[in-house]
């Protein structure tokens, strides 16, 4: 890849939940600006923009991110999934999603596609955990309203009645 | 809340990055997994003229174990290390910290590298490379050397890292046969840095232990095996001599308190986990 000047926009291209979207960057600009601001999904929230709330998780060739730790042009020609990934194209929620409905998983929904995200990964590679690790994992994550009581029991009880 | 404009050159070798380096001079910086690199961007506390991006350098993505060493790559995740096989067996007061190490967020993206670079003095892989004596290795457009963790990190996010300069990659010792190793931190909430971080070692007639949080950097100091009183009189003497400070998450003199306490305690476990 050619050095990128700093006060040109560059052409940034990705599969981003399926589809290939292209729009233009500053080198500075954050990927959870981007996918916001040039792309128009509105999943990637941004809540402290340094890393330590959660909000903008998103998944990068399918490894958990910040996106607003990690720079647009980082993730050319990467693979982006967003929670506007999760339901199916007639709109019908996932599982998961679904569990989070039922047990009151959320209140305001800020955090939750941040959540979602970073279950989404997690539960690939430990597809039952323990309540002790799926509260270790949450650490990652700042919800304001729900107390993470609802969000643990809609997650436990999704991985134990799952079909999908 | 937004860096200031920067070029951005994305590398794909070692080679690549350290003649970057030195034609962009004291403004270029390396980013790896960006977790402490960014945020400080964000907030402008750095504004360098151009980011060497090393996160997908394939032939700096590796761990292997040679002569004694466990050998990780500059662009190596934490993620990796922690998944990997021989960890327990190979490195098991890493084994131990990891769990403490920011969140399953973060490690998927953040480098042991980029870690050791980044020198926060209550960072726990600083402090575990410190306690078991380990290496840093740094390149150049003109050579490598080799430091020890001790010569590596000298302050508060400060190290003997030349402008110029990367480091390749990081030695962790492979634990010794019969040795007994236990960590230990308090945080105000999981995954949050350290207020005290504490690592030891217990062999048949020697016990290490290593402090992150409270002096600059890790400080490590070796005792023969202590008991009872004489360990306490050793921790409390320690404990003064890492000279603490007051911040917003904790006292100097709580400080002390967790370095006594804590430190009995993390030696005990290393000595019970001797075989
Ligand atoms: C919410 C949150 C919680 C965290 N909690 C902890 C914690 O509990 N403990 C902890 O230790 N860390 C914690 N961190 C920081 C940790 O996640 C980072 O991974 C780590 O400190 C830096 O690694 P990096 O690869 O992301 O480096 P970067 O952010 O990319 O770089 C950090 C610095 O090192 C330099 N650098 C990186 N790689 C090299 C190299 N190869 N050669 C020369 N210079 C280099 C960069 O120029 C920069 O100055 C946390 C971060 C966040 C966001
Ligand atoms: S906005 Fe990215 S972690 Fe808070
Ligand atoms: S539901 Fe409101 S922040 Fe989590």
């Amino acid at each position: 890849m050619p050095q990128l000047n700093k006060d040109a926009r560059h052409t940034v291209t990705m599969t981003l939940n399926g589809d290939e979207v292209s729009g233009y960057a500053e080198p500075r600009m954050l990927l959870s600006d981007f996918l916001t601001h040039e792309i128009g999904i509105t999943s990637c929230h941004v809540g402290c923009e340094h890393g330590v709330c959660g909000a903008c998780t998103v998944l990068v060739d399918g490894t958990v991110m910040r996106g607003c730790l990690t720079l647009a042009v980082q993730a050319e020609g990467s693979t982006v999934e967003t929670a506007e990934n999760l339901a199916s194209d007639e709109g019908e929620l996932s599982e998961l999603q679904l569990a989070f409905k039922k047990h009151h998983g959320l209140q305001c929904g800020y955090c939750t596609p941040g959540i979602l995200m970073s279950l989404t990964a997690y539960l690939k590679e430990n597809p039952k955990p323990t309540e002790e690790e799926l509260r270790d994992m949450l650490s990652g994550h700042l919800c304001r309203c729900t107390g993470y009581v609802g969000m643990v029991r809609a997650v436990l009880d999704y991985c134990e009645n799952r079909t999908d | 809340m937004k860096p200031k404009a920067f070029d951005y050159l994305k590398v794909s070798s070692a080679e690549e990055a350290v003649a970057a380096l030195a034609s962009g001079g004291e403004d270029a910086r390396i980013i790896a997994g960006g977790l402490s690199l960014m945020p400080m961007l964000n907030f402008r506390l750095a504004e360098p003229s151009i980011l060497i991006d090393i996160s997908k350098v394939d032939s700096l993505t590796y761990i292997r174990e040679a002569g004694g060493h466990v050998e990780v790559g500059a662009a190596t995740r934490q993620a990796d290390l922690m998944r990997w096989d021989g960890l327990e067996s190979k490195l098991p007061l890493l084994n131990a910290a990891f769990p403490f190490i920011g969140h399953y967020q973060t490690r998927s993206k953040g480098t042991v590298c980029g870690s050791l670079s980044h020198a926060d003095p209550s960072s726990e892989l600083p402090l575990c490379l410190a306690v078991l004596g380990g290496e840093v290795d740094l390149q150049s457009a003109t050579g490598k050397r080799t430091l020890s963790a001790a010569e590596f990190q000298t302050g508060m996010l400060s190290t003997a890292k030349q402008t110029g300069e990367m480091v390749v990659a990081a030695r962790y010792p492979t634990a010794k046969a019969g040795d007994g190793h236990a960590f230990t931190e308090m945080a105000q909430r999981r995954g949050d840095f350290a207020i005290v971080a504490l690592a030891a070692v217990a062999s048949a007639d020697k016990i290490k232990l290593g402090i992150g949080g409270v002096a600059d950097k890790p400080t490590v100091r070796e005792w023969d095996i202590l008991e009872g009183d004489a360990l306490d009189d050793a921790l409390n003497e320690f404990a003064w001599d890492l000279g603490g400070y007051d911040d917003i998450h904790a006292t100097a003199r709580y400080r002390r308190e967790l370095v006594r306490r804590l430190g009995r305690r993390v030696i005990e476990e290393a000595k019970s986990c001797r075989s």
